[in-house]
């Protein structure tokens, strides 16, 4: 990287261009504001979940920039071409970004992918055999949800998204052992997990907006939450796969028991608990059976989910 | 059960617009599904119906246009390519 007076120097040599990236330079070499970190573990990427996204694609356009001007400066043309080319891009960068935090927020999914090796080790423990574990309260840090780095409670996308690719292999594997694998056949595996994951997040949303349970469940934790039984169906079909149909039923019930549990517990903290906030009055003694009886669904769908999608892969 | 994309996308479409056909005079207020029926006592949680008439009824106001050009879309495509 150049420092600050070798590339001050380069630029003024330059007659053409040198005003307009004396403005972006600063801007790049600038410290970037962070907000603190609470643990203070070391990380091993930078922490973009706190970024400004202007600020941080600013600093990687001049970069490129920067680095093919004084090859072209010879000719005034080309680096005329060059500059009105990836300000183009910049702009439709920015478009596009802009059109795409309109139906997806990407800060607030920025959170669910905030982890860490051991709070993967961890949350999977914790998937796997939830009966030792006390203290199920997601923990607040002024207000907002602490990120999954710092809370073992915390739902996040990573865990569900890579059990996702991590099935569909595992399938194609399956059905290859099997001898009945075709590229096919993958592609329609990956499409059904899909459709199942979208159908339940539907049934789960719209069965919480009927019942008015006003929980602080968003669209993206329930996802997160049906997606963590994909873990479960790993475990089921790597059990099955190593030790027939016996391991096979072994490991179904081992996975759904302690997938149960954790369903239980952890949406227990947050339906049931909205209960203090709301009124009391008559209608509120039918309330809590109404909450009960959805979580206790929710759990006994699990196992079936998990039956129906590895049966047909180990035989 | 085999389920594509495809097909989800072809079951939304058909629930999406079995709740559009759904007309208030006509049909809700004769049920006892109208727009003022679902209104039940005030200062206490809405019950399931009139949360059912109040998701009934937005889904037909928002969906409305969408629905004009995905319908015409789908019939344009399917005429076309079967």
């Amino acid at each position: 990287m150049l420092s600050r007076s070798s590339s001050y120097k380069l630029l003024k040599s330059c007659s053409l261009l040198s005003r307009i990236p004396f403005i972006f330079v600063d801007l790049a070499t600038k410290p970037r504001v962070r907000t603190a970190h609470p643990a203070g573990k070391p990380l091993l990427f930078e922490d973009t979940s706190s970024l400004s996204p202007p600020m941080a694609t600013q600093g990687y356009y001049v970069g490129g920039a920067e680095r093919g001007d004084h090859h072209l400066f010879r000719d005034p043309m080309a680096s005329a071409a060059v500059m009105y080319g990836s300000s183009l891009a910049f702009q439709g960068k920015n478009v596009v970004n802009k059109e795409i935090s309109r139906f997806v927020s990407v800060s607030k999914l920025k959170y669910f992918f905030a982890v860490d090796t051991t709070y993967v080790l961890k949350k999977l423990l914790l998937l796997l055999f939830p009966y030792a574990h006390q203290d199920w309260e997601v923990r607040y840090h002024r207000d907002t949800p602490l990120t999954p780095r710092d809370d073992v409670n915390a739902p996040d996308l990573y865990i569900p998204s890579m059990a996702f690719l991590t099935y569909i292999l595992l399938a194609g594997m399956a059905l290859g052992i099997q001898g009945r694998f075709s590229p096919e056949v993958l592609g329609l595996c990956a499409s059904s997990a899909l459709v199942w994951v979208v159908m339940e997040v539907v049934a789960l949303a719209l069965a919480l907006y009927l019942l008015t349970v006003h929980s602080d469940l968003s669209t993206f934790d329930l996802l997160a939450y049906s997606g963590y039984k994909y873990v479960g169906m790993i475990v089921t079909m790597v059990g099955g796969l190593m030790f027939g149909r016996n391991g096979y039923f072994l490991s179904l019930a081992w996975a759904s028991c302690s997938f149960m549990y954790f369903i239980v517990c952890s949406l227990r903290v947050k339906i049931l608990s909205s209960l203090s906030t709301d009124s009391m009055g008559p209608g509120a003694s039918a309330k809590p059976q109404l909450r009960l009886y959805i979580t206790m669904t929710i759990a006994v769908f699990q196992p079936i989910v998990i039956y129906w999608l590895t049966s047909h892969l180990v035989r | 059960m085999a389920f594509t994309l495809y097909s989800l996308i072809q079951a939304a479409i058909l629930c999406v617009n079995a709740i559009a056909v759904l007309h208030e005079d006509r049909f809700l207020s004769k049920v006892g599904w109208g727009a003022d029926q679902g209104i039940g006592g005030f200062g206490d949680e809405p019950g399931i119906k009139s949360q059912l008439l109040n998701l009934v009824r937005s889904v037909r106001t928002v969906m409305r246009v969408p629905l004009i050009i995905v319908n015409s879309v789908c019939i344009v495509l399917l005429l076309l390519f079967g």
